[in-house]
């Protein structure tokens, strides 16, 4: 990485932050996706419902918001719970922990249609099978649906999180010292507002195709074993 | 949650969500104007088009939307001579630095699905159109472009969608957008709950309203795909009339 006027290290460890808060926003937002799929696909009514309004209002919001939302709204809610305990002094909520938990939430939410769709791609005799061998829900679940789910999911999943890295950026706004904060200060110092926000756009570029990258490595992985597609 | 002060908030919210929409509108229109260009460019044989085309999608679309209004805003200050030249008054506008910042990040996306909805066409057609003496024109205007427009309308409704969302970030810039407005009236009543929700709402709507009207544009469009509704029901006066099997 080139020396940026001295501000090369400053903005590493934002790029640090960044990748941090992407990872980390995956994995949780991997769970829900499965754990809000389910909820679609199952026979309760009221799981339905209550998945097909966590997907409608995270889709339909704007991320900024969502992020200002979680974090002002975690700021009163700890507040709240604080005063309640007899804490008098305000309390402030972590800009990383909120910041992590929106970008969460809306994984999430795209995530939930792709596991949903990946699901049902999984041939029911399968399943039948399985539970005919003997083997309970769970083990179902784990030995036959999984694997494949993450198999199909993969491509759908890699297109998600491409977005969300981006998306991290709007965390800056709550004050999370990842790379655009970092970038800030930077042309806070030095009044070189395009170089550095184009550095950044370049850092954020280069996360762009080691993230493709490693999602094809992924996606091989994943499909490894099976006719490549075509030969069929 | 306070009710009242979320309904006392609701006519300045609705102000910023005109100017969301303004600038929704026009960098929608101006973006799909340079998005049929960059996706001719994209297309064609030539290096010296296809190369630039595709820098230009790879750019806006791996890197955040607001790095890139931020080099508009902020960044082109930087140059004494963009500052002495004409085209500061315009630049030195947040509005228009939006704008032109939304514009080029939606003519990306748009560029890559009308490029997608152009080859999607079936090539035998495009070969029919040649054989019958159709001109390259033509060829666009009557086979490929009606066509391309059906097979890319359900792509385009969710970039408007996710343009509308990414408009929020107009507020970085001090506009007084549908975020602006909330965030600015937050920072004054400390009510920022209240006004963000109320905010999401106003968002939920718009994003519905749209998803509605692309469904309605889709449905209109494949007038012809569709078998008439009385026809699997009964059969008889209408058995003149293409049957499903035909119907493509």
């Amino acid at each position: 990485m080139p020396d940026l006027q001295g501000f090369g290290p400053m903005l590493a460890v934002g790029t640090l932050m960044t990748v941090q808060v992407a990872l980390l926003s995956t994995l949780f937002g991997i769970l829900i996706g499965i754990a809000v799929a389910m909820m679609k696909l199952s026979s309760s009514r009221t799981a339905r419902i209550a998945g097909d309004v966590y997907t409608t209002i995270v889709r339909g919001v704007p991320a900024l918001v969502l992020i200002l939302l979680i974090y002002f709204g975690g700021v009163r809610a700890v507040n709240g719970l604080a005063r309640w305990l007899g804490h008098s002094e305000h309390v402030d909520i972590n800009a990383f922990v909120a910041g992590v938990f929106a970008l969460s939430l809306a994984f999430g939410a795209y995530a939930t249609e792709v596991f949903r769709g990946a699901f049902q791609a999984i041939p029911k005799g399968q399943i039948e099978a399985a539970r005919a061998l003997g083997m309970g829900r769970w083990l179902t679940f784990r030995r036959v649906s999984l694997p494949q789910v993450w198999r199909i999911a993969l491509p759908g999943l890699g297109n998600i999180f491409l977005v969300i890295l981006k998306e991290t950026a709007l965390v800056s706004v709550i004050g999370l010292e990842e790379l655009m904060r970092k970038t800030e200060y930077a042309v806070g110092f030095t009044r070189q507002p395009f170089t550095f926000f184009l550095a950044a756009a370049f850092i954020y570029l280069a996360l762009t195709i080691v993230s493709m990258l490693a999602i094809q490595v992924l996606e091989r992985r994943a499909s490894r074993g099976l006719e490549p597609a075509g030969a069929a | 949650m306070n009710l009242q002060v979320m309904i006392d908030a609701l006519p300045a919210l609705l102000g910023g969500a005109g100017l969301t929409l303004r600038l929704v509108g026009l960098a929608l229109v101006a973006g799909f104007v340079m998005a049929l260009g960059v996706a001719l460019a994209r297309l064609a044989r030539s290096p010296f088009a296809w190369m630039p085309a595709y820098g230009f999608v790879f750019f806006f679309r791996g890197t955040p939307l607001l790095v890139q209004i931020f080099l508009v805003y902020y960044g082109l200050s930087q140059f004494a001579a963009v500052r002495a030249s004409p085209f500061w008054v315009v630049l030195r506008e947040p509005f228009w630095c939006a704008l032109i910042a939304f514009s080029l990040n939606t003519a990306a996306y748009t560029a890559e699905i009308v490029r997608g909805a152009v080859q999607a066409v079936p090539r035998g057609q495009v070969e029919a159109a040649k054989a019958i003496g159709m001109s390259r024109l033509t060829r666009m205007r009557r086979i490929v472009l009606p066509q391309a427009l059906r097979i890319g309308l359900p792509a385009y409704g969710n970039e408007v969608i996710l343009l509308i969302k990414a408009s929020s970030l107009a507020s970085t810039v001090t506009l007084l957008d549908l975020t602006g407005v909330a965030r600015t009236i937050s920072s004054v009543n400390y009510m920022p709950v209240e006004l963000l929700s109320m905010a999401a709402l106003i968002y939920l709507t718009m994003t519905f309203i749209v998803t509605r009207a692309f469904k309605l544009a889709e449905h209109l469009l494949s007038g012809d795909r569709r078998q008439p509704p009385s026809l699997a029901a009964r059969p008889g006066p209408g058995s003149g009339a293409v049957s499903p099997g035909e119907a493509k």
